[in-house]
């Protein structure tokens, strides 16, 4: 059975005296009746597959709509000319590049992985592959963080929602950015407390975004709002790391996205009626988008 | 939600619901079917209908009946490798009674002449569900071992497909029966703890009055 609270997780982590990421390994080894070995190939799977999306690139697509592409290739130019010059800086800088190619290489219609949703797929991927290429990090810790993602994105999942039609963008890319914020205060060598703090702090930061997809597809936008997603990781990741708190106990930031999830009006949840989706300029590429089937 | 759920699936973008679901149904519908399909007639309904085009809906569903899974590469490119498979097909948008939002119709003739109408949606996160075979109601998932059984609808058809399981100690977890009138044709579902082997199923479509057994266990 998937932890109920955050705070399960950390009374598993006292009682069985094990790390995060190792209490949920177990309980994904009890849940599906599997051996370490096979959970953990699988996850590693999983994270080749995210390797091979990054990897997989293609700087000349288009998706179908014309409305996403070349975006991700723009910003890599861009810290690949101005280095350490910009603004964020070139490691932040890479981020952002690579939560937009994923995001487009996701319109495209190239292979990705859900994470928690195909709309939020670039934000783990666009905050990990940059620690595991350039900070030289083994493989097995990525993996570990993985876990550690994983468990936080089941508790928000069975708490709140995991799904832009349910909850709105919040428990998208929200979740997303809850997800790989934990990751990374686990591979900054944070404690449990640390990890379940910038997992509160991430969600608080995107509570009451809303899904409005333009012309109902997942472009615009989605593609952009994986870069807040890992960005907001990134920066959440490091106040928990510097000791700052949530006010608000994480466990009671996911109960207030459901909240304002269930709260928010159905036009702001997936159904490309309001928000930018509303706007006369969305509605004119609506009608162009759709008229062309 | 189990943990690959979260991190997962593995597939080809843009849509869990409109892409990832809709190859999913494609490939129940070519089990359903038991043969390779030469002919679909794909009615879509709702949100596939409107934003099926933009999400590749249209491309999944086709490379699904091509026997493809989520993740396959090649899913972009079904319409041209259907027609190099021989499979026609044909799209139609239309607004259904009581459907699910993201549903489509798949009417599928087969190269032995077989045919099948299936009625299926997408309910979010890749996951789908079977509404109708045939025109008659039949709600399932086949994320546990299924049985579909077709018979007629006589008294004693229950009882003796329940013995066939039991004596191959299959324990059934849910069963539900659909006719579409008294005495016409009936569709049982069964849904397994465990999977169940070829010998099960050809003592099952020797039973009395039963027309077609489909086994589906997308374990396998």
């Amino acid at each position: 059975m998937a932890f109920e609270a955050l705070q399960d997780i950390i009374s598993a982590c006292e009682q069985m005296k094990k790390a995060f990421w190792e209490v949920v390994l177990e309980d994904d080894m009890t849940e599906r009746e599997v051996s370490k070995e096979n959970s953990m190939a699988q996850m590693r799977y999983t994270w080749n597959a995210m390797l091979q999306s990054a990897s997989g690139y293609d700087r000349t697509l288009q998706s179908k709509s014309g409305l996403v592409g070349g975006d991700g290739a723009k910003m890599e130019d861009y810290y690949r000319e101005k280095g350490t010059e910009s603004l964020c800086g070139e490691y932040v800088d890479s981020v952002i590049a690579g939560a937009l190619q994923m995001g487009e290489s996701n319109a495209c219609m190239k292979r990705i992985v859900a994470a928690p949703t195909a709309g939020a797929c670039g934000v783990l991927p666009a905050v990990l592959v940059p620690y595991f290429q350039k900070r030289r990090c083994p493989e097995e810790r990525i993996l570990e963080a993985l876990y550690v993602a994983a468990g936080i994105g089941q508790v928000i999942a069975t708490r709140a929602s995991i799904s832009g039609a349910a909850g709105g963008c919040q428990a998208e890319i929200g979740s997303a950015s809850a997800m790989a914020a934990g990751a990374l205060v686990h591979l900054q060598g944070g404690d449990m407390q640390q990890i379940i703090q910038a997992a509160g702090i991430a969600l608080k930061n995107l509570l009451g975004l809303v899904c409005d997809p333009v012309a109902g597809l997942v472009e615009v936008p989605c593609v952009k709002r994986n870069v807040i997603g890992a960005v907001n990781a990134m920066s959440s990741a490091d106040m928990a790391m510097a000791g700052i708190t949530s006010r608000i106990p994480p466990d009671q930031v996911i109960d207030a996205m459901k909240e304002i999830g269930d709260r928010m009006d159905v036009s702001f949840r997936e159904t490309a009626q309001g928000g930018l989706a509303g706007t006369a300029a969305g509605m004119e590429i609506a009608e162009r988008v759709l008229g062309r089937q | 939600m189990n943990l690959f759920d979260i991190l997962g699936p593995v597939m080809v973008g843009p849509s869990s619901s409109h892409t990832a679901g809709a190859v999913r149904i494609g490939n129940l519908a070519l089990k359903l079917l038991q043969e390779r399909p030469v002919k679909a007639d794909i009615v879509l309904h709702g949100s596939f209908a409107t934003t099926g085009n933009g999400h590749g809906t249209d491309r999944a569903l086709i490379a699904g009946l091509l026997g493809m899974q989520p993740d396959d590469m090649r899913i972009p490119d079904s319409f041209q490798l259907a027609e190099e498979q021989g499979l026609d097909y044909t799209f139609t948008n239309k607004t259904l009674k009581d459907a699910h939002p993201n549903t489509a119709v798949l009417t599928l003739t087969g190269e032995n002449g077989k045919t099948m109408e299936v009625q299926a949606a997408s309910i979010g996160g890749g996951r789908v569900e079977i509404h109708k075979l045939d025109g008659v109601d039949a709600f399932f998932s086949a994320e546990k071992p299924t049985l579909i059984i077709y018979n007629l609808d006589r008294c004693g058809s229950v009882s003796d497909v329940a013995s066939v399981l039991s004596l191959n100690h299959i324990n059934i977890a849910n069963m539900h029966l659909y006719r579409s009138k008294k005495g016409g044709f009936a569709v049982m579902v069964i849904e397994m703890d465990q999977g169940i082997s070829k010998y099960a199923v050809q003592l099952l479509e020797g039973l009395d009055g039963i027309q077609k057994v489909v086994y589906l266990n997308t374990e396998e």
